[in-house]
């Protein structure tokens, strides 16, 4: 009944689709052992053997070069790099080898400002806590199955953040590379002064 | 001699920005299945089976989130809010928020989201109340702690509402001279 649901996400491919968790390869960054154990027996759930756990941003990067996972599940708020900045470091071209990689961002920030952050450090998928074995199950789908194209700006590169085209839409090009309102934060140059 | 595949992401250039499609590297984990079957629901019900198992746990997991929240608030008590006794009263609040709900305690999870806005959105941290925050503390130990009452979500809903009501009338209070944060702060979720 459920991915009768899902079909309709996946209309692309015409059939039911179901993914080969199996040949899966997940990265799980959250401080939290408790929600990195919750994840890790979801995606267990779901058939995939190879879940990868690191419990802040740098060791998280760390491990996305080591293990080169297919998909990223990372929490917003955590220590030394933040989730955000996990994103950002992961989007640089040329920077490491996948930097296409499928982002997660698991976070219990649901605010606008929150989501337009995220969205603007290239998270492909934004997922609200508590986390529900479907929900995780249809973000993880939709990664798979409707990959989006990158964008490439002065400012941004990432998935494209229109999900949906305006057929109606007239006017001047907007896609300048201007940023959304974003959250102040710390530099990372600052961040890395402070850990050495 | 099968075609080689082609996994150079494919650019087209624009004046100002640039559209990469790069390869499809996971389209090989996809497989049709053809029409809807019965098991279709199969990987959500292993997952949600799983996690009933993992479930006896959570009990304890949750009063061990509690302790932490006790301890930070302690440091705050101590010390003041030093940016590391606001910060790791933030972050125990803040899981608490994530996670209580997954572990059978919503009215835990509302509780600590409360805490989560008074510390987040108080403009000035040296005038976060810590009266508001030793309530909420107490709240989220005391829901916790009494989860056997039968009248416990009653008590416990009730709890949090005013908790709530009190804490947005002071986030009003405090940013009134701030109108852009009082839309964001008061503003609907986005996330679903």
């Amino acid at each position: 009944m459920l991915n009768r649901v899902l079909t309709a996400k996946v209309a692309c491919y015409g059939d039911m689709v179901r993914i080969d968790f199996n040949r899966l390869r997940f990265l799980v960054i959250d401080d939290n052992a408790h929600m990195r154990r919750i994840l890790r027996t979801l995606l267990h759930g779901f058939g995939t053997r190879e879940v990868y756990e690191a419990e802040d941003g740098a060791t998280g990067l760390e491990a996305f070069t080591h293990y080169m996972p297919d998909i990223v599940l990372t929490d917003w708020v955590m220590p030394i790099f933040d989730g955000l900045e996990l994103a950002q470091m992961i989007r640089q071209p040329g920077a490491n080898a996948n930097p296409y990689v499928p982002i997660i961002m698991l976070t219990g920030h649901s605010e606008k400002k929150r989501v337009v952050s995220a969205r603007d450090a290239g998270v492909t998928e934004f997922l609200a806590k508590p986390i529900s074995a479907k929900a995780l199950y249809e973000r993880i789908l939709n990664v798979v199955v409707n990959p989006r194209p990158f964008i490439k700006t002065k400012t941004y590169f990432g998935p494209d953040r229109r999900r949906n085209v305006n057929p109606n839409y007239v006017g001047p090009e907007r896609r300048k590379g201007g940023k959304a309102d974003m959250i102040g934060q710390q530099a990372l140059l600052d961040k890395a002064k402070v850990l050495n | 001699m099968a075609p080689r595949r082609d996994d150079t992401p494919k650019i087209v250039i624009y004046a100002d920005y640039e559209v990469i499609v790069p390869p499809h590297e996971l389209r090989k984990v996809i497989a049709a299945t053809g029409a809807a079957v019965e098991g279709d629901d199969e990987p959500i019900a292993r997952a949600e089976a799983a996690l009933t198992q993992l479930s006896v746990e959570f009990s304890a997991w949750m009063d061990s989130e509690c302790e932490r929240l006790e301890a930070a608030r302690q440091e705050v008590r101590r010390h003041g809010f030093t940016p590391q006794a606001h910060d790791a009263l933030f972050r125990a609040a803040h899981d608490i928020k994530g996670e209580a709900a997954t572990f059978g305690y919503p009215a835990v999870a509302a509780a600590a989201e409360s805490l989560c806005r008074l510390i987040e959105h108080t403009p000035e941290i040296a005038r976060v109340p810590l009266a508001l925050v030793d309530q909420h503390v107490e709240a989220v130990r005391a829901i916790v702690r009494e989860r056997a009452r039968t009248d416990h979500s009653v008590v416990a809903d009730a709890l949090v509402r005013r908790l709530r009501e009190v804490t947005d009338e002071f986030l009003r209070e405090v940013n009134r001279d701030r109108p852009d944060d009082l839309e964001s702060i008061f503003a609907p979720p986005l996330a679903p």
